[in-house]
């Protein structure tokens, strides 16, 4: 036996069928492991990638991590066509079925709160970025010196500094607009959602998107409610010139699955 | 159970997912459970993983401007070597400057041979 168990989500039993053919990561199939009316989605991998040591060394390896995490994805985004799922952070493995069941058996109170508290709501990202500054906007901000594509070399160091404030001038009003239009984005949409999170703006070299990320949030909404979330969210893009609104999703409420772990103590009273 | 209301098509995910939507999430996000195989996620060097990233993906970033590894020896072999060539321009100078200072010494080590 040189298998061991990679577990993707825990949600409740659910009647609708997995797509079929369903992979995970390293393409094996995704299976379902019932225990105590909750539902392990997980998959066998080998124990010479998943190992202590071995996983240890793939997690630093940039290919294998990439497509391990788009395999873990694959089996949650199936799964959030179908039910609730609670997706567990990557690499989350067992010896065994036996140890899968021992785990749901120590945080089934955990798990079904969680499930009850998500049940019927998907996440949605909304990402701003302020674009790079097109020729019109650069004009408007260095007038006379109409600029496209690399400035003009300054002349003299006096050209320098008149060139560098301006641009610094230009950045600042994009960076005053941004944070406004990111505000009040964000109050629009939280008003929409049944919660909201922010998390860090997106390193532009790591995501290769274009433009500077200012806002990176997270929405929890109703299913039913997605399409009119989706609907506000479309309407603001184009909205500020030189804003870029970006929407992914439905995603399984990644963002908001482990409130409900961190404060299972404080609950119990 | 029933199949969840209608829902909008995807957005922005599928085969061509920003790979840093998916790694902020599978990584950053969901429940942390301690597994029989014990791997902290955070004790793996996520600034690597982030560099490679950066470095994977160096042509791209150079298009827009970023380039603050390049500037960095820890990060940069160039910059490492920029650093030497720097280092060893402000030597050859003090050395100019020292032998401006003590001109008998200097002329005599040209003189000598």
């Amino acid at each position: 036996m040189t298998g061991l168990r990679y577990v993707y989500a825990i949600c409740r039993p659910f009647g609708a069928p997995l797509q079929a053919e369903l992979t995970g990561v390293g393409g094996a199939p995704a299976k379902l492991l019932h225990h105590h009316g909750l539902v392990a989605v997980v998959s066998d991998v080998p124990q010479r990638d998943f190992a202590e040591e071995p996983l240890r060394a793939h997690l630093e390896d940039l290919d294998w991590l990439a497509a391990t995490a788009r395999g873990h994805q694959q089996v949650i985004d199936a799964l959030t066509a179908v039910t609730t799922p609670l997706p567990l952070r990557l690499a989350t493995v067992f010896r065994d079925d036996s140890g899968v069941r021992v785990m749901i058996e120590a945080r089934e109170e955990d798990f079904r709160r969680t499930l009850d508290r998500l049940e019927g709501r998907v996440e949605w990202g909304v990402k701003v970025y302020v674009e790079a500054e097109t020729p019109e906007t650069a004009g408007t901000a260095t007038a006379g010196t109409a600029e496209s594509g690399p400035p003009a070399k300054p002349a003299s160091g006096r050209d320098y500094l008149v060139q560098r404030r301006r641009r610094a001038k230009a950045h600042e009003d994009s960076w005053l607009r941004a944070e406004r239009f990111a505000g009040r984005l964000h109050s629009l949409l939280s008003a929409h959602a049944d919660a909201a999170r922010l998390h860090p703006p997106q390193n532009a070299a790591l995501s290769r998107a274009a433009g500077q990320n200012v806002l990176n949030a997270a929405y929890l909404v109703p299913r039913k409610e997605s399409e009119e979330f989706v609907e506000i969210v479309d309407r603001t893009k184009g909205e500020e010139p030189g804003m870029r609104v970006e929407l992914t999703g439905p995603w399984a409420a990644y963002s908001f699955v482990d409130l409900e772990f961190a404060q299972s103590e404080e609950e119990g009273s | 159970m029933t199949m969840p209301s209608r829902m909008p098509e995807p957005y922005g995910q599928g085969g061509g997912s920003n790979l840093a939507d998916i790694l902020e999430r599978v990584l950053d996000k969901g429940i942390v459970i301690a597994g029989d195989i014990r791997i902290n996620l955070l004790d793996i060097e996520l600034l690597t993983i982030k560099l490679r990233l950066i470095v994977a993906s160096v042509d791209k970033a150079k298009e827009m401007g970023i380039d603050w590894w390049e500037d960095d020896p820890e990060l940069s072999t160039r910059a490492r070597r920029d650093a030497l060539a720097r280092e060893n321009a402000e030597l050859r100078e003090r050395l100019a400057r020292l032998e401006e200072l003590e001109p008998g010494r200097a002329r005599t080590r040209e003189e000598s041979p």
